[in-house]
């Protein structure tokens, strides 16, 4: 499992990184371990988030990085230099609170000074107005926190962390305490406020579009451990653990039996079917008898009428009924019940080329064998499935 | 203060809903009725007795108690009040002004441990504090004029240490005084400065860390200026009686350390120069509401008011 971003960063030893790097770290509470062992390289300059469900460990992380909280072992380096054990105050790290955290007792453009004034530093005035002037709020500046809406506020607490320039900025669940809309606009906005600053930001988050919106590398954690990172389309495309498979957008996991490699591909018996699936997406040992998940997307899935041609060459499958028709303008989603008793997603742009299938109605169902990938049948293949619940 | 502390439990005058009963006009005249035992009870012992006491401060002072007092209007008697008296009634704000310091340092640190760092342990710690309230103020006090006695535990060890000479003494000095008035009122001090850092949002102490403060700065940035209110209460619920207080300097003190209190006392009841008293009475109120109200103007908390 890959734990680096992005290689071309990458150097061999500590000295010369230019970013996080995280070796090792743990955090053991009383009763349980929040994060184990976690290895993490983040470069500079990158728009990083931690993803995953809460008590996962993501927010410890974070504030283990912030130095809020002390590491059980392990390192953290910024930089070349070891900050695992600094004070907060000595960090070149700031912090967005997931509430804001904003002074009560200060107005906006004290709240903003905040960190230059304990640096001493020259260019308050100056800063706090560009900064202010970056986020949009300058009119607000004598107005105290709780006179501004929640958007507002958020705004603030960016800028307050913002203009001491860290060499990581930390946002703990920013967009939580806002409403859809507005976090879809902010979701914009701070990804403009990081290409603009050109700062690492790292984003914790428990909202799977939120992070695929604003990240250019996801790590998606479970448990204390990251299951996997890399790019919001690579994670989705080709997801190596169930768990990835399933918080990460939607998937549809079939039991298979392995047949073995052949060539490119990797053969397996689907429910009497054959299939194949190419051989650097299939992340089990190709040992034949084996069993193993095969994962298809429901927008990969297509879907026709008996008999028709299904321009998906391979991973044919004959004999299903549609057991449930959901029409939501863009597109429409199908459950499709199987001839072994398992119902299927399918979802189908509503291009109005085609008609709609009724429910009951028989269908064949095929998929693109570059689109399917092969998990671990250890795994649970329901890991990950009931993020809702879990976020809320 | 009796008056207003009988008064408060009135004071909201919407009654109870009662959902089965909707008579919104009737229940407008209720709240009325509801003010009037309030109310009368204010008359009663605060309205009348004021008037009174202003009233006696501006007697006759060549009356007496036998003969009887004209009203003169002698406003003569307040001078005659400072010019006597100024040394008690200077002293009595030293003593309260230095035991509501100590209360305040000492208060903090305890109100900031519970709230912050009892965990678990929070609800006893209250409790304690309050715990002295279930004996009288007069046997507490009365204890610690055991407990600084001469050849007491605490004199002879002071004594053992040579921190204090062969024949030093506790009782009857400023020490024993300011000391008394400390231990009595702390619980005034502790009570509303646990409200207010209670409340404090601990990700706001985190948050000025993470905005490079220091520990000690971030407590005076923000810890502090959070805490204010429960500071300005706290320091006026214990320096408005501690002034006042004579049990304090009878028990523990001679009469060197006489406080204001003891003097009006003694005016009224050895003296019978109720004129004396009674202006006294009025003077060191006006002292005090004039120091509260610069104070609480200074501190930015008028909403307390």
């Amino acid at each position: 499992m890959s734990q680096v971003a992005e290689a071309p960063h990458r150097s061999s030893d500590a000295e010369g990184y230019e970013g996080l790097r995280i070796r090792s770290l743990t955090k053991e509470f009383a009763s349980f371990t929040a994060v184990k062992s976690l290895d993490l390289d983040v470069p500079s300059g990158s728009f990083f988030a931690l993803l995953g469900p809460s008590g996962c460990g993501k927010t410890t992380t974070l504030r283990m990085v912030a130095g809020l909280e002390t590491p059980t072992s392990g390192s953290i380096e910024l930089s070349g230099k070891d900050i695992t054990w600094d004070k907060p105050y000595r960090r070149p790290v700031n912090t967005v609170f997931q509430n804001y955290a904003l002074f009560p007792h200060l107005d906006i453009y004290e709240n903003v000074a905040f960190g230059l004034r304990r640096r001493k530093s020259k260019e308050v005035d100056r800063s706090v107005r560009e900064m202010l002037a970056l986020v949009e709020l300058e009119s607000q500046t004598r107005k105290r926190p709780p006179q501004l809406s929640g958007g507002q506020q958020q705004r603030v607490a960016l800028a307050r962390a913002l203009i001491n320039s860290p060499e990581v900025l930390l946002l703990d669940e920013p967009l939580g305490a806002l409403d859809l809309k507005l976090r879809r606009s902010m979701q914009i906005e701070i990804k403009r406020i990081q290409m603009e600053v050109g700062l690492t930001f790292v984003h914790v988050t428990h909202d799977q579009e939120e992070a695929m919106t604003m990240a250019d590398t996801i790590a998606v954690m479970n448990r204390g451990v990251i299951e996997q990172m890399g790019a919001p389309a690579e994670l989705y495309d080709n997801p190596q653990t169930t768990f990835v498979a399933n918080f990460l957008g939607q998937s549809n996991l079939i039991e298979v039996e392995v047949r073995g490699p052949d060539g490119d591909l990797v053969t397996v018996d689907m429910q009497g079917t054959l299939a194949s699936i190419p051989a650097d997406r299939a992340h089990v040992a190709s040992t034949p008898g084996e069993k193993a998940w095969v994962g298809i997307r429901p927008e990969k899935v297509l879907i026709a009428e008996i008999g028709h041609d299904i321009d998906a060459p391979g991973n044919s499958i004959p004999g299903g009924v549609v057991s449930d028709v959901s029409f939501i303008g863009v597109s429409t989603q199908y459950l499709v019940r199987m001839p072994w008793g398992q119902e299927l997603q399918v979802f189908e742009q509503n291009t109005g080329r085609r008609r709609l299938f009724q429910q009951g109605e028989k269908v064949d169902i095929s998929w693109r064998p570059e689109f399917a990938f092969l998990l671990d049948h250890n795994q649970d293949a329901s890991a990950g499935v009931d993020r809702v619940d879990a976020a809320s | 203060m009796t008056a207003s502390t009988a008064a408060a439990p009135i004071a909201p005058a919407t009654p109870p809903e009662q959902p089965d009963r909707p008579a919104p006009r009737k229940r407008a005249s209720v709240g009325y009725w509801l003010l009037l035992p309030g109310l009368l009870w204010l008359v009663v012992f605060f309205v009348v007795p004021l008037y009174s006491l202003v009233a006696t401060s501006l007697y006759d002072p060549e009356g007496s108690v036998l003969q009887g007092y004209d009203m003169t209007w002698a406003f003569g008697n307040y001078l005659d009040a400072v010019q006597n008296y100024w040394p008690p009634l200077a002293r009595s704000l030293l003593y309260g002004g230095i035991a509501t310091l100590i209360c305040l340092v000492l208060g903090y640190v305890l109100a900031y441990a519970i709230a912050f760092k009892a965990g678990r342990w929070k609800n006893l710690m209250l409790v304690l504090v309050i715990a002295p309230f279930f004996t009288s103020f007069l046997v507490r006090t009365l204890s610690w004029k055991l407990l600084l006695r001469d050849d007491g535990f605490i004199v002879n060890t002071l004594q053992f240490l040579h921190l204090m000479g062969e024949d030093g003494r506790l009782l009857a000095t400023p020490v024993a005084v300011i000391a008394g008035l400390t231990y009595n009122f702390l619980p005034f001090m502790v009570l509303p400065l646990y409200a207010s850092i209670d409340k404090i949002d601990h990700r706001l102490i985190e948050a000025a860390g993470d905005l490079y403060s220091r520990p000690i700065v971030g407590f005076f940035k923000v810890t502090w200026p959070l805490s204010l209110p429960g500071v300005v209460s706290g320091t006026l619920l214990t320096f408005i009686p501690a002034v006042g207080d004579y049990i304090n300097a009878e028990l523990l003190g001679s009469p060197k350390q006489r406080m204001i209190g003891n003097v009006i006392q003694n005016l009224f009841t050895d003296a019978n120069d109720y004129p004396a008293a009674g202006a006294l009475s009025v003077l060191l109120m006006l002292l005090i509401l004039a120091m509260v109200l610069v104070y609480v103007r200074r501190a930015g908390t008028e909403e307390l008011l």
